[in-house]
Protein backbone atom coordinates (compact mmCIF):
# COMPACT_ATOMS: atom_id res chain seq x y z
CA UNK A 1 0.00 0.00 0.00
CA UNK A 2 2.77 2.35 0.89
CA UNK A 3 4.48 3.20 -2.34
CA UNK A 4 7.07 5.68 -3.41
CA UNK A 5 4.68 7.37 -5.76
CA UNK A 6 2.82 8.80 -2.83
CA UNK A 7 5.86 10.69 -1.70
CA UNK A 8 5.64 13.80 -3.91
CA UNK A 9 2.06 14.24 -2.85
CA UNK A 10 3.00 14.65 0.76
CA UNK A 11 5.16 17.57 -0.21
CA UNK A 12 2.44 19.28 -2.18
CA UNK A 13 1.70 22.94 -1.84
CA UNK A 14 -0.64 22.39 1.04
CA UNK A 15 -3.53 24.14 -0.63
CA UNK A 16 -5.14 21.06 -2.10
CA UNK A 17 -7.33 18.50 -0.51
CA UNK A 18 -10.07 20.76 0.69
CA UNK A 19 -13.39 20.20 -0.93
CA UNK A 20 -16.44 22.03 -1.89
CA UNK A 21 -18.85 21.87 1.01
CA UNK A 22 -20.88 18.71 1.09
CA UNK A 23 -24.44 19.05 -0.07
CA UNK A 24 -26.81 19.77 2.77
CA UNK A 25 -29.09 16.88 3.45
CA UNK A 26 -32.19 18.27 5.00
CA UNK A 27 -34.33 15.27 5.75
CA UNK A 28 -31.93 12.43 6.32
CA UNK A 29 -29.52 11.87 9.16
CA UNK A 30 -25.94 11.17 8.24
CA UNK A 31 -24.76 7.58 8.36
CA UNK A 32 -21.24 8.93 8.27
CA UNK A 33 -19.71 12.35 8.80
CA UNK A 34 -16.03 12.90 8.10
CA UNK A 35 -14.21 16.11 9.00
CA UNK A 36 -10.59 16.95 8.25
CA UNK A 37 -9.53 13.34 7.79
CA UNK A 38 -5.82 12.88 7.19
CA UNK A 39 -4.17 9.50 6.76
CA UNK A 40 -0.41 9.22 6.82
CA UNK A 41 1.41 6.01 6.01
CA UNK A 42 5.09 6.22 6.74
CA UNK A 43 5.95 9.74 5.66
CA UNK A 44 3.43 9.94 2.87
CA UNK A 45 0.11 11.68 3.31
CA UNK A 46 -2.27 9.40 1.47
CA UNK A 47 -5.45 11.27 2.34
CA UNK A 48 -5.31 14.90 3.29
CA UNK A 49 -7.86 16.93 5.21
CA UNK A 50 -10.86 15.24 3.70
CA UNK A 51 -14.42 16.18 4.65
CA UNK A 52 -17.66 14.63 3.42
CA UNK A 53 -20.97 13.27 4.57
CA UNK A 54 -22.97 10.22 3.64
CA UNK A 55 -26.69 10.57 4.39
CA UNK A 56 -28.31 7.41 5.65
CA UNK A 57 -29.66 5.16 2.91
CA UNK A 58 -27.67 6.81 0.13
CA UNK A 59 -24.74 5.51 -1.82
CA UNK A 60 -21.36 7.16 -2.10
CA UNK A 61 -19.00 6.15 -4.88
CA UNK A 62 -15.29 6.65 -4.29
CA UNK A 63 -13.35 6.98 -7.52
CA UNK A 64 -9.89 8.06 -8.57
CA UNK A 65 -6.79 6.74 -10.27
CA UNK A 66 -4.69 3.89 -8.88
CA UNK A 67 -2.72 4.94 -5.84
CA UNK A 68 -5.02 7.84 -5.00
CA UNK A 69 -5.86 6.33 -1.63
CA UNK A 70 -9.32 4.84 -2.14
CA UNK A 71 -8.63 1.60 -0.29
CA UNK A 72 -6.68 3.43 2.41
CA UNK A 73 -9.62 5.76 2.93
CA UNK A 74 -12.06 2.88 3.26
CA UNK A 75 -9.78 1.10 5.71
CA UNK A 76 -9.28 4.28 7.72
CA UNK A 77 -13.05 4.68 7.99
CA UNK A 78 -13.35 1.32 9.75
CA UNK A 79 -10.30 1.93 11.94
CA UNK A 80 -7.93 -0.51 10.25
CA UNK A 81 -5.55 2.32 9.38
CA UNK A 82 -4.71 5.04 11.92
CA UNK A 83 -5.87 8.51 10.95
CA UNK A 84 -6.34 12.03 12.24
CA UNK A 85 -9.55 14.02 12.06
CA UNK A 86 -13.11 13.10 12.87
CA UNK A 87 -14.92 9.99 11.66
CA UNK A 88 -18.43 9.75 13.02
CA UNK A 89 -20.65 6.80 12.24
CA UNK A 90 -24.31 6.99 13.14
CA UNK A 91 -25.19 5.39 16.46
CA UNK A 92 -25.42 1.63 16.24
CA UNK A 93 -24.04 1.50 12.72
CA UNK A 94 -23.18 -2.10 11.95
CA UNK A 95 -20.68 -2.25 9.13
CA UNK A 96 -20.27 -4.89 6.47
CA UNK A 97 -16.94 -4.82 4.65
CA UNK A 98 -16.13 -6.34 1.28
CA UNK A 99 -12.35 -6.15 0.85
CA UNK A 100 -10.66 -5.89 -2.52
CA UNK A 101 -8.85 -9.14 -1.91
CA UNK A 102 -8.22 -11.58 0.89
CA UNK A 103 -4.87 -11.84 2.63
CA UNK A 104 -4.50 -15.56 1.99
CA UNK A 105 -3.30 -17.77 -0.84
CA UNK A 106 -5.72 -19.67 -3.06
CA UNK A 107 -4.41 -22.97 -1.72
CA UNK A 108 -5.65 -22.43 1.83
CA UNK A 109 -8.07 -25.19 2.87
CA UNK A 110 -10.93 -22.97 3.93
CA UNK A 111 -14.35 -23.47 2.42
CA UNK A 112 -16.84 -20.71 1.80
CA UNK A 113 -18.91 -22.28 4.54
CA UNK A 114 -15.97 -21.97 6.98
CA UNK A 115 -15.93 -18.22 6.36
CA UNK A 116 -19.70 -17.85 6.60
CA UNK A 117 -19.93 -19.85 9.84
CA UNK A 118 -17.01 -17.90 11.31
CA UNK A 119 -18.71 -14.61 10.49
CA UNK A 120 -22.01 -15.82 11.85
CA UNK A 121 -20.39 -16.99 15.09
CA UNK A 122 -18.58 -13.70 15.60
CA UNK A 123 -21.37 -11.38 14.48
CA UNK A 124 -23.91 -13.18 16.70
CA UNK A 125 -27.50 -13.14 15.66
CA UNK A 126 -28.42 -11.98 12.21
CA UNK A 127 -29.48 -13.98 9.23
CA UNK A 128 -29.15 -17.67 8.71
CA UNK A 129 -26.32 -18.71 6.43
CA UNK A 130 -28.68 -20.44 4.00
CA UNK A 131 -30.81 -17.32 3.71
CA UNK A 132 -27.77 -15.21 2.87
CA UNK A 133 -26.60 -17.76 0.30
CA UNK A 134 -29.96 -17.51 -1.36
CA UNK A 135 -29.78 -13.72 -1.47
CA UNK A 136 -26.37 -13.63 -3.11
CA UNK A 137 -27.23 -16.44 -5.51
CA UNK A 138 -24.86 -19.14 -4.28
CA UNK A 139 -25.74 -22.79 -3.80
CA UNK A 140 -24.79 -24.71 -0.69
CA UNK A 141 -22.50 -26.98 -2.67
CA UNK A 142 -20.62 -23.96 -4.07
CA UNK A 143 -19.57 -22.94 -0.59
CA UNK A 144 -18.63 -26.46 0.52
CA UNK A 145 -15.64 -26.24 -1.82
CA UNK A 146 -12.31 -24.59 -0.93
CA UNK A 147 -12.54 -20.87 -1.67
CA UNK A 148 -9.62 -21.11 -4.08
CA UNK A 149 -11.78 -23.15 -6.47
CA UNK A 150 -14.59 -20.59 -6.76
CA UNK A 151 -14.95 -18.51 -9.90
CA UNK A 152 -14.28 -14.78 -9.64
CA UNK A 153 -17.98 -13.99 -9.59
CA UNK A 154 -18.85 -16.66 -7.03
CA UNK A 155 -16.01 -15.51 -4.81
CA UNK A 156 -17.14 -11.89 -4.85
CA UNK A 157 -20.72 -12.91 -4.13
CA UNK A 158 -19.41 -14.96 -1.21
CA UNK A 159 -17.67 -11.83 0.12
CA UNK A 160 -20.89 -9.82 -0.22
CA UNK A 161 -22.73 -12.62 1.58
CA UNK A 162 -20.16 -12.52 4.38
CA UNK A 163 -20.68 -8.78 4.73
CA UNK A 164 -24.46 -9.24 4.83
CA UNK A 165 -24.37 -11.90 7.56
CA UNK A 166 -24.09 -9.47 10.47
CA UNK A 167 -27.22 -7.56 9.33
CA UNK A 168 -25.21 -4.44 8.55
CA UNK A 169 -26.69 -0.96 8.18
CA UNK A 170 -23.75 0.18 6.09
CA UNK A 171 -21.92 -1.73 3.36
CA UNK A 172 -18.38 -0.78 2.41
CA UNK A 173 -17.27 -2.38 -0.84
CA UNK A 174 -13.77 -2.11 -2.28
CA UNK A 175 -13.99 -2.77 -6.01
CA UNK A 176 -16.39 -5.68 -5.62
CA UNK A 177 -16.45 -6.37 -9.37
CA UNK A 178 -12.71 -6.59 -9.97
CA UNK A 179 -11.65 -9.86 -11.54
CA UNK A 180 -15.22 -10.67 -12.54
CA UNK A 181 -16.45 -11.15 -16.12
CA UNK A 182 -18.97 -8.73 -17.60
CA UNK A 183 -22.16 -10.73 -16.91
CA UNK A 184 -20.82 -11.39 -13.41
CA UNK A 185 -20.23 -7.68 -12.89
CA UNK A 186 -23.77 -6.86 -13.89
CA UNK A 187 -25.06 -9.53 -11.57
CA UNK A 188 -23.01 -8.16 -8.67
CA UNK A 189 -24.06 -4.57 -9.29
CA UNK A 190 -27.65 -5.71 -9.47
CA UNK A 191 -27.23 -7.66 -6.22
CA UNK A 192 -25.70 -4.73 -4.37
CA UNK A 193 -28.38 -2.40 -5.68
CA UNK A 194 -31.14 -4.81 -4.66
CA UNK A 195 -29.96 -5.37 -1.07
CA UNK A 196 -29.43 -1.66 -0.65
CA UNK A 197 -32.99 -0.90 -1.71
CA UNK A 198 -34.60 -3.76 0.18
CA UNK A 199 -32.95 -2.90 3.47
CA UNK A 200 -32.31 0.80 3.10
CA UNK A 201 -28.59 0.26 3.47
CA UNK A 202 -26.04 3.00 3.19
CA UNK A 203 -23.38 2.03 0.65
CA UNK A 204 -19.79 3.19 0.25
CA UNK A 205 -18.42 1.78 -2.98
CA UNK A 206 -14.93 2.06 -4.42
CA UNK A 207 -15.29 1.59 -8.15
CA UNK A 208 -13.51 2.10 -11.44
CA UNK A 209 -16.69 1.66 -13.42
CA UNK A 210 -17.83 5.21 -14.05
CA UNK A 211 -20.99 4.12 -15.88
CA UNK A 212 -22.13 2.29 -12.76
CA UNK A 213 -21.11 5.21 -10.58
CA UNK A 214 -23.04 7.65 -12.73
CA UNK A 215 -26.10 5.48 -12.73
CA UNK A 216 -26.30 4.39 -9.11
CA UNK A 217 -24.36 6.71 -6.84
CA UNK A 218 -26.05 9.56 -5.03
CA UNK A 219 -22.73 11.24 -4.38
CA UNK A 220 -19.23 10.83 -5.72
CA UNK A 221 -15.99 11.34 -3.88
CA UNK A 222 -13.17 11.68 -6.39
CA UNK A 223 -9.66 11.33 -5.00
CA UNK A 224 -6.60 12.49 -6.88
CA UNK A 225 -3.00 13.05 -5.98
CA UNK A 226 -3.31 16.60 -4.78
CA UNK A 227 -6.94 17.12 -4.04
CA UNK A 228 -10.39 15.65 -3.87
CA UNK A 229 -13.88 16.50 -5.10
CA UNK A 230 -17.23 15.65 -3.59
CA UNK A 231 -20.72 16.06 -5.01
CA UNK A 232 -23.46 14.43 -7.06
CA UNK A 233 -22.32 12.47 -10.13
CA UNK A 234 -23.45 15.15 -12.60
CA UNK A 235 -21.13 17.67 -11.00
CA UNK A 236 -18.16 15.40 -10.57
CA UNK A 237 -18.18 13.17 -13.62
CA UNK A 238 -17.56 15.95 -16.12
CA UNK A 239 -15.11 15.47 -19.01
CA UNK A 240 -12.97 18.35 -17.76
CA UNK A 241 -12.65 17.11 -14.21
CA UNK A 242 -12.06 13.50 -15.24
CA UNK A 243 -9.33 14.56 -17.66
CA UNK A 244 -7.69 16.54 -14.89
CA UNK A 245 -7.90 13.69 -12.41
CA UNK A 246 -6.91 10.80 -14.65
CA UNK A 247 -4.47 12.76 -16.80
CA UNK A 248 -6.26 11.63 -19.97
CA UNK A 249 -9.77 11.83 -21.36
CA UNK A 250 -12.02 9.19 -19.80
CA UNK A 251 -15.16 8.05 -21.53
CA UNK A 252 -18.09 6.28 -20.04
CA UNK A 253 -21.64 5.54 -21.04
CA UNK A 254 -24.48 7.45 -19.52
CA UNK A 255 -27.72 5.55 -19.46
CA UNK A 256 -30.57 7.96 -19.68
CA UNK A 257 -33.11 5.92 -17.87
CA UNK B 1 15.10 -44.53 27.47
CA UNK B 2 11.88 -46.29 28.32
CA UNK B 3 8.39 -45.26 27.41
CA UNK B 4 6.45 -44.47 30.52
CA UNK B 5 2.78 -43.58 30.66
CA UNK B 6 3.18 -40.00 31.79
CA UNK B 7 5.69 -39.13 29.08
CA UNK B 8 3.51 -40.70 26.43
CA UNK B 9 0.44 -38.80 27.61
CA UNK B 10 2.33 -35.51 27.61
CA UNK B 11 3.79 -36.10 24.17
CA UNK B 12 0.38 -36.93 22.72
CA UNK B 13 -1.18 -33.87 24.34
CA UNK B 14 1.66 -31.64 23.15
CA UNK B 15 1.39 -33.10 19.65
CA UNK B 16 -2.34 -32.36 19.54
CA UNK B 17 -1.69 -28.78 20.66
CA UNK B 18 1.08 -28.39 18.07
CA UNK B 19 -1.18 -29.73 15.34
CA UNK B 20 -3.99 -27.31 16.16
CA UNK B 21 -1.79 -24.24 16.63
CA UNK B 22 0.18 -25.05 13.48
CA UNK B 23 -2.90 -24.81 11.25
CA UNK B 24 -3.13 -21.06 11.69
CA UNK B 25 0.65 -20.63 11.67
CA UNK B 26 0.82 -22.26 8.25
CA UNK B 27 -2.20 -20.43 6.85
CA UNK B 28 -0.76 -17.13 8.09
CA UNK B 29 2.51 -18.01 6.39
CA UNK B 30 4.45 -17.55 9.60
CA UNK B 31 6.51 -20.72 9.30
CA UNK B 32 9.72 -18.72 9.62
CA UNK B 33 8.52 -16.88 12.70
CA UNK B 34 7.49 -20.20 14.18
CA UNK B 35 10.88 -21.67 13.68
CA UNK B 36 12.62 -18.60 15.01
CA UNK B 37 10.37 -18.47 18.03
CA UNK B 38 11.54 -21.89 19.08
CA UNK B 39 15.12 -20.60 19.19
CA UNK B 40 14.30 -17.82 21.59
CA UNK B 41 13.76 -20.30 24.40
CA UNK B 42 17.44 -21.12 24.44
CA UNK B 43 18.85 -18.09 26.28
CA UNK B 44 16.05 -18.58 28.81
CA UNK B 45 17.17 -22.13 29.40
CA UNK B 46 20.74 -20.92 29.79
CA UNK B 47 19.75 -18.33 32.39
CA UNK B 48 17.57 -20.81 34.23
CA UNK B 49 20.37 -23.37 34.40
CA UNK B 50 22.77 -20.71 35.65
CA UNK B 51 20.28 -19.66 38.34
CA UNK B 52 19.56 -23.30 39.14
CA UNK B 53 15.84 -23.05 38.51
CA UNK B 54 13.80 -25.35 36.30
CA UNK B 55 14.80 -24.70 32.66
CA UNK B 56 11.14 -24.73 31.65
CA UNK B 57 10.50 -21.52 33.59
CA UNK B 58 13.40 -19.75 31.90
CA UNK B 59 12.28 -20.96 28.51
CA UNK B 60 8.65 -20.04 29.09
CA UNK B 61 9.59 -16.55 30.24
CA UNK B 62 11.77 -15.95 27.18
CA UNK B 63 9.09 -17.34 24.87
CA UNK B 64 6.54 -15.03 26.40
CA UNK B 65 8.75 -12.04 25.60
CA UNK B 66 9.63 -13.47 22.21
CA UNK B 67 5.94 -13.52 21.33
CA UNK B 68 5.57 -9.94 22.52
CA UNK B 69 8.56 -8.96 20.41
CA UNK B 70 7.19 -10.53 17.23
CA UNK B 71 3.85 -8.91 17.91
CA UNK B 72 5.45 -5.49 18.34
CA UNK B 73 7.52 -5.85 15.19
CA UNK B 74 4.54 -7.00 13.14
CA UNK B 75 2.54 -4.01 14.30
CA UNK B 76 5.18 -1.52 13.37
CA UNK B 77 6.87 -2.59 10.19
CA UNK B 78 5.23 -5.24 8.07
CA UNK B 79 7.93 -5.32 5.46
CA UNK B 80 10.83 -5.83 7.82
CA UNK B 81 9.29 -8.52 10.00
CA UNK B 82 11.07 -11.45 8.42
CA UNK B 83 14.43 -9.72 8.52
CA UNK B 84 14.08 -8.65 12.12
CA UNK B 85 12.93 -12.10 13.14
CA UNK B 86 15.88 -13.66 11.35
CA UNK B 87 18.37 -11.36 13.06
CA UNK B 88 16.89 -11.34 16.57
CA UNK B 89 16.40 -15.05 16.83
CA UNK B 90 19.72 -16.05 15.36
CA UNK B 91 21.18 -13.76 17.99
CA UNK B 92 19.09 -15.50 20.64
CA UNK B 93 20.50 -18.82 19.51
CA UNK B 94 24.04 -17.44 19.68
CA UNK B 95 23.58 -15.95 23.14
CA UNK B 96 21.84 -19.07 24.34
CA UNK B 97 24.60 -21.33 23.17
CA UNK B 98 27.16 -19.16 24.95
CA UNK B 99 25.21 -19.41 28.18
CA UNK B 100 24.62 -23.12 28.22
CA UNK B 101 27.16 -25.75 27.54
CA UNK B 102 27.79 -29.18 26.10
CA UNK B 103 25.26 -31.77 27.04
CA UNK B 104 22.77 -29.27 28.43
CA UNK B 105 22.74 -27.50 25.10
CA UNK B 106 22.20 -30.64 23.08
CA UNK B 107 19.36 -31.61 25.43
CA UNK B 108 17.77 -28.18 25.08
CA UNK B 109 18.05 -28.20 21.30
CA UNK B 110 17.03 -31.74 20.53
CA UNK B 111 15.20 -32.93 23.59
CA UNK B 112 16.53 -34.41 26.75
CA UNK B 113 16.38 -37.86 28.23
CA UNK B 114 14.85 -38.68 31.54
CA UNK B 115 11.35 -39.39 32.75
CA UNK B 116 8.91 -36.62 33.61
CA UNK B 117 7.86 -36.01 37.17
CA UNK B 118 4.18 -36.18 38.00
CA UNK B 119 3.93 -32.42 38.44
CA UNK B 120 5.69 -31.80 35.13
CA UNK B 121 3.39 -34.20 33.35
CA UNK B 122 0.28 -32.66 34.88
CA UNK B 123 1.43 -29.19 33.93
CA UNK B 124 2.19 -30.31 30.40
CA UNK B 125 -1.20 -31.89 29.85
CA UNK B 126 -3.03 -28.92 31.37
CA UNK B 127 -1.11 -26.47 29.20
CA UNK B 128 -1.75 -28.53 26.06
CA UNK B 129 -5.44 -28.64 26.88
CA UNK B 130 -5.44 -24.88 27.37
CA UNK B 131 -3.82 -24.36 23.96
CA UNK B 132 -6.35 -26.58 22.20
CA UNK B 133 -9.30 -24.97 23.98
CA UNK B 134 -8.17 -21.40 23.27
CA UNK B 135 -7.54 -22.02 19.56
CA UNK B 136 -10.82 -23.88 19.07
CA UNK B 137 -12.78 -21.29 21.02
CA UNK B 138 -11.24 -18.49 18.97
CA UNK B 139 -11.33 -20.29 15.64
CA UNK B 140 -14.01 -18.07 14.11
CA UNK B 141 -12.21 -14.87 15.05
CA UNK B 142 -8.90 -16.34 13.89
CA UNK B 143 -10.41 -17.30 10.53
CA UNK B 144 -11.84 -13.83 9.95
CA UNK B 145 -8.64 -12.07 11.01
CA UNK B 146 -6.71 -14.46 8.78
CA UNK B 147 -8.69 -13.71 5.63
CA UNK B 148 -9.11 -9.98 6.19
CA UNK B 149 -8.33 -7.68 9.09
CA UNK B 150 -11.00 -5.33 7.74
CA UNK B 151 -13.73 -7.97 7.86
CA UNK B 152 -12.50 -8.90 11.34
CA UNK B 153 -12.55 -5.33 12.58
CA UNK B 154 -16.01 -4.57 11.22
CA UNK B 155 -17.20 -7.77 12.91
CA UNK B 156 -16.07 -6.42 16.27
CA UNK B 157 -12.73 -8.19 16.53
CA UNK B 158 -9.55 -6.37 17.53
CA UNK B 159 -7.08 -8.09 15.17
CA UNK B 160 -4.06 -6.84 17.06
CA UNK B 161 -5.18 -8.22 20.41
CA UNK B 162 -6.19 -11.47 18.80
CA UNK B 163 -2.77 -11.71 17.19
CA UNK B 164 -1.06 -11.27 20.55
CA UNK B 165 -3.23 -13.96 22.09
CA UNK B 166 -2.37 -16.31 19.23
CA UNK B 167 1.37 -15.65 19.49
CA UNK B 168 1.33 -16.29 23.24
CA UNK B 169 -0.57 -19.54 22.74
CA UNK B 170 1.99 -20.40 20.11
CA UNK B 171 4.82 -19.66 22.56
CA UNK B 172 3.18 -21.86 25.17
CA UNK B 173 3.01 -24.68 22.65
CA UNK B 174 6.73 -24.36 21.95
CA UNK B 175 7.41 -24.44 25.68
CA UNK B 176 5.36 -27.63 25.91
CA UNK B 177 7.61 -29.48 23.56
CA UNK B 178 10.75 -28.48 25.31
CA UNK B 179 11.22 -31.52 27.43
CA UNK B 180 10.76 -34.21 24.88
CA UNK B 181 11.52 -32.60 21.51
CA UNK B 182 13.88 -29.78 22.31
CA UNK B 183 13.42 -26.19 21.22
CA UNK B 184 14.70 -26.62 17.67
CA UNK B 185 12.38 -29.48 16.92
CA UNK B 186 9.18 -28.22 18.53
CA UNK B 187 8.88 -25.53 15.87
CA UNK B 188 8.99 -28.32 13.31
CA UNK B 189 6.25 -30.32 15.04
CA UNK B 190 4.05 -27.23 14.84
CA UNK B 191 4.73 -26.55 11.18
CA UNK B 192 5.18 -29.90 9.42
CA UNK B 193 1.89 -31.62 10.37
CA UNK B 194 -0.04 -28.46 9.56
CA UNK B 195 1.76 -28.10 6.23
CA UNK B 196 0.82 -31.70 5.48
CA UNK B 197 -2.78 -31.03 6.47
CA UNK B 198 -2.92 -27.96 4.26
CA UNK B 199 -2.25 -30.16 1.25
CA UNK B 200 -4.80 -32.80 2.19
CA UNK B 201 -7.73 -30.89 3.67
CA UNK B 202 -10.57 -29.09 1.91
CA UNK B 203 -11.93 -27.17 4.86
CA UNK B 204 -11.00 -26.00 8.34
CA UNK B 205 -12.23 -29.06 10.23
CA UNK B 206 -10.36 -31.27 7.80
CA UNK B 207 -7.22 -29.27 8.35
CA UNK B 208 -7.49 -29.54 12.12
CA UNK B 209 -8.12 -33.27 11.84
CA UNK B 210 -5.27 -34.06 9.49
CA UNK B 211 -2.82 -31.85 11.36
CA UNK B 212 -3.55 -33.35 14.76
CA UNK B 213 -3.52 -36.87 13.33
CA UNK B 214 -0.15 -36.39 11.64
CA UNK B 215 1.33 -34.80 14.77
CA UNK B 216 0.12 -37.57 17.07
CA UNK B 217 1.02 -40.41 14.73
CA UNK B 218 4.48 -38.93 14.21
CA UNK B 219 4.96 -38.62 17.96
CA UNK B 220 3.87 -42.21 18.52
CA UNK B 221 5.96 -43.63 15.69
CA UNK B 222 8.97 -41.53 16.70
CA UNK B 223 8.74 -42.59 20.32
CA UNK B 224 8.43 -46.23 19.33
CA UNK B 225 11.30 -46.01 16.84
CA UNK B 226 13.49 -44.37 19.47
CA UNK B 227 12.89 -47.35 21.71
CA UNK B 228 13.71 -49.86 19.01
CA UNK B 229 16.66 -48.03 17.45
CA UNK B 230 18.10 -46.63 20.69
CA UNK B 231 18.19 -43.17 19.20
CA UNK B 232 16.93 -39.80 20.57
CA UNK B 233 13.17 -39.39 20.33
CA UNK B 234 12.88 -35.83 19.01
CA UNK B 235 14.68 -36.23 15.70
CA UNK B 236 12.75 -39.44 14.99
CA UNK B 237 9.41 -37.74 15.63
CA UNK B 238 10.28 -34.96 13.21
CA UNK B 239 11.55 -37.48 10.65
CA UNK B 240 8.22 -39.29 10.87
CA UNK B 241 6.34 -36.01 10.36
CA UNK B 242 8.57 -35.15 7.41
CA UNK B 243 7.79 -38.51 5.81
CA UNK B 244 4.07 -37.74 6.17
CA UNK B 245 4.63 -34.41 4.47
CA UNK B 246 6.55 -36.00 1.60
CA UNK B 247 3.75 -38.53 1.21
CA UNK B 248 1.23 -35.70 0.99
CA UNK B 249 3.15 -34.26 -1.96
CA UNK B 250 2.14 -37.30 -4.00
CA UNK B 251 -1.44 -36.21 -3.87
CA UNK B 252 -2.37 -33.24 -5.99
CA UNK B 253 -3.60 -30.25 -4.00
CA UNK B 254 -7.36 -30.29 -3.52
Amino acid sequence: MLRAEHEPRARGDGSGGVLPRPLPSAAMADALAVEGLTVTLGRAEIVRSLSFRVPEGTSLAIIGPNGSGKTVLLRALVGSVPSRGRIEWMAGARLGYVPQKLDIGRDVPLSGMDLLLAKKAVAKGGDEVLHVLDRVGLRERDVQKPIGTLSGGQFQRLLVGLALLGRPRVLLLDEPTSGVDIPGQERLNELIRRVQQEEGLTVLLVSHDLSVVFRYADNVLCLARERAWFGPPRHILTPELLTEVYGAPVEFHVHDD
Amino acid sequence: MTIDGASLAVSIAAAAAAGIVGCFAVMRRMALAADAMSHVALPGIGVALALRIHPLFGAAAMLFFGALLIWGVERRARMATETVIGVVFSAALAVGSLMSSGEELVDALFGGAGALGAAEAAFGIAAAALVVIVVLAKRSSLVLALVSPDIARTSGIDPSRLNLLYLEVFALTVALGLRYLGVLLMGSLIIIPAATAKRLARNLSGMFGWSVAVAIVSSGVGTWAAEVLHRPTGPLIISAAAICFLASLVRRPA
